[in-house]
């Protein structure tokens, strides 16, 4: 079974994230960079079934040319191979054009399953599998918290606000996973190694083959027109417990209304 | 007036509360028209006509359950192409945005999700990084398709003619890739979703233990609350992964949001710190929940919790 992983590099939630007052777009430059954490789980999960069953797996990143130490770590974690989709020319992309780029290369690689983690730590968006799947026409199998593939076939347990469903389809299919899934092994000293030698394709705009007027900011369908750093939340009244925390605490709760 | 286009999100026809906030929203922006899905779908028409929806339309085909999300997206795209609206608005849950998405690349519109406010020129106000940063984005191209948040504005109701119109629907293959062959209820009934309660009641790791996490419910049931938990918690099992709130779960921005043994990592304030007032209960004086909570107690939640239920209890008579 042959599996492309999305991955996606995104600043350290621990760091302070901003975005560029230029051009309003993430700033990608001066902060520390990690892999997505969700896009973790989903290496994971090709392994898993890779290791089961036999076949590939290939990391598939589109991101500025420093994302290539967020694909060594997919890597080293021990996928096979990868491919890195760079260009100025995408910068600025919104989620719709970044689908549109991903799909062109997915049309280029053999695969049974594509497996992405269902949201980004940045955008937060959770919807590149939906895009992914409309545009390639393969079934959409996002929110997994379990998933089951076969030969021709995959089934999942899609995470719901109340339970979950079980969606059913056939290969190829375009799946997201949810954190609850499994739990990512480390990179052993031989994967880092290893890593170093996998062979990893780098494309342009024009290697991929994508049309330019279709990616980058200003033909973005989505554009931030401005935005603004907002203080941070003032810290309140803060009491200690002496026996009457519970009625303290009521007592601000009929103050705001609450009760 | 100019039609908006609003996906309604319902159980068997009864609509949830986000929908009928969206449909306030929509008046603001222009004419609004209520799109029910799914099975009970004309059962929703009145209701959602008593908030101003001046066309409902309808459509019950049982592809729309069972089979995930690119049907409805069918649908809705077809109304657009149909109804040439001026925007089109859906609930910012999961489902709600995976529609909005295949809508955006069928019809060529430009999307934004997790909105909290928009305003007549259909500029979208959209909290980013854990509510830190607030941007104001705008669709370049096509029909705007724009996901909305819960709690974003209050449902006020304003009678609308409610016509009904019965959507004849095509779908293709790829529509029906993704077969539902099950639904799993794991929550206990009787509580609010999570992504729309007014009140939301978490705990996290200071809970100490799934059985412990009882005292939490209660005091989410005296409050007619929600109940939400940390990662931490969440990891150690103690309670579902669908009702952990913060960045890897659910985003929850409540009227009132109350974290009991919660230390407030960066991780769960990504997914809370835009609710309006927070509560905080914790062992440690210098746990960062503090900072953002507007009455902060320091003290063991084992106590002081089921004594809070209790006060409630008794002034709610």
């Amino acid at each position: 079974m042959n599996i492309v992983v999305l991955v996606k590099q995104v600043p350290d939630t621990w760091a302070e994230r901003k975005l560029n007052e230029s051009d309003k777009t993430l700033d990608r430059a001066s902060v520390d960079v990690v892999m997505n954490e969700i896009d973790e789980y989903a290496v994971e999960e090709a392994l898993r079934i890779k290791e089961a069953q036999g076949g590939e797996v290939t990391i598939l990143t589109m991101g500025p040319e420093r994302a290539v130490e967020t694909i060594r770590k997919a890597l080293s974690m021990g996928a096979d191979k990868a491919v890195h989709l760079t260009d100025e020319a995408l910068k600025g992309s919104d989620a719709v054009q970044t689908s549109y780029a991903l799909a062109k290369v997915l049309e280029t690689l053999e695969y049974d399953l594509v497996i992405a983690g269902s949201e980004a730590t940045d955008s937060r968006m959770a919807i590149m599998g939906a895009l992914l799947s409309e545009r390639l026409g393969q079934p959409q199998l996002t929110g997994a918290r379990k998933v089951t593939a076969e030969a021709g076939s995959v089934t999942i347990e899609r995470q719901t606000d109340d339970g979950y469903a079980v969606v059913q389809a056939s290969t190829p299919a375009i799946i997201s996973v949810v954190e609850k899934i499994n739990e990512p092994r480390y990179p052993s000293f031989k994967g880092i190694m290893a890593a170093k030698s996998k062979p990893l394709t780098t494309l342009s705009v024009a290697d991929a083959g994508l049309d330019a007027g279709q990616v980058g900011l200003a033909a973005a369908p989505s554009q931030v027109v401005e935005f603004s750093n907002k203080p941070p939340r003032q810290a309140g009244q803060v009491v200690k417990d002496e026996g009457d925390g519970g009625t303290k605490i009521a007592e601000f709760l009929a103050s705001q209304k609450f009760v | 007036m100019a039609e908006v286009l609003v996906l309604v999100d319902h159980v068997d026809g009864a609509p949830k509360k986000v929908s009928y906030e969206l449909l306030t929203l929509a008046r603001t922006l222009g004419e609004p028209s209520a799109v029910v899905l799914g099975k009970g779908a004309s059962a929703a028409a009145e209701k959602v006509a008593a908030y101003g929806a001046q066309k409902v339309y309808v459509c019950e085909a049982e592809e729309l359950d069972s089979f995930l999300v690119a049907p409805k997206a069918a649908v809705l795209a077809q109304l657009v192409t149909e109804k040439s609206p001026l925007a089109v608005l859906v609930p910012a849950n999961a489902e709600g945005k995976e529609v909005a998405a295949r809508v955006a690349v069928k019809t060529g519109g430009g999307l934004l999700t997790d909105a909290v406010g928009i305003t007549s020129d259909l500029t979208a106000e959209q909290p980013i990084f854990g509510g830190s940063v607030v941007v104001k984005s705008k669709v370049q191209t096509g029909v705007p398709v724009i996901a909305v948040r819960a709690n974003s504005t209050a449902p006020s109701e304003a009678p609308g003619a409610g016509t009904v119109e019965q959507v004849t629907p095509t779908f293709s293959d790829a529509d029906k890739a993704a077969k539902v062959a099950d639904r799993v209820v794991e929550a206990k009934g009787g509580r609010p979703d999570l992504g729309e309660a007014s009140i939301v009641v978490s705990g996290g790791r200071g809970v100490g233990s799934p059985e412990n996490f009882a005292i939490i419910e209660a005091l989410a049931d005296s409050l007619g609350a929600a109940v939400g938990a940390s990662r931490a918690a969440t990891d150690a099992g103690w309670y579902p992964h669908q009702n952990q709130v913060g960045q890897t779960g659910r985003t929850v921005s409540p009227q009132l949001y109350i974290a009991a043994g919660i230390s407030g990592a960066i991780q769960h304030r990504a997914g809370m710190q835009t609710s309006k007032t927070i509560v905080a209960i914790n062992k440690d004086p210098e746990a960062p929940i503090f900072e953002l909570a507007d009455f902060g107690l320091v003290g063991d939640l084992n106590t002081v919790v089921p004594a809070l239920t209790e006060e409630i209890t008794k002034r709610k008579g």
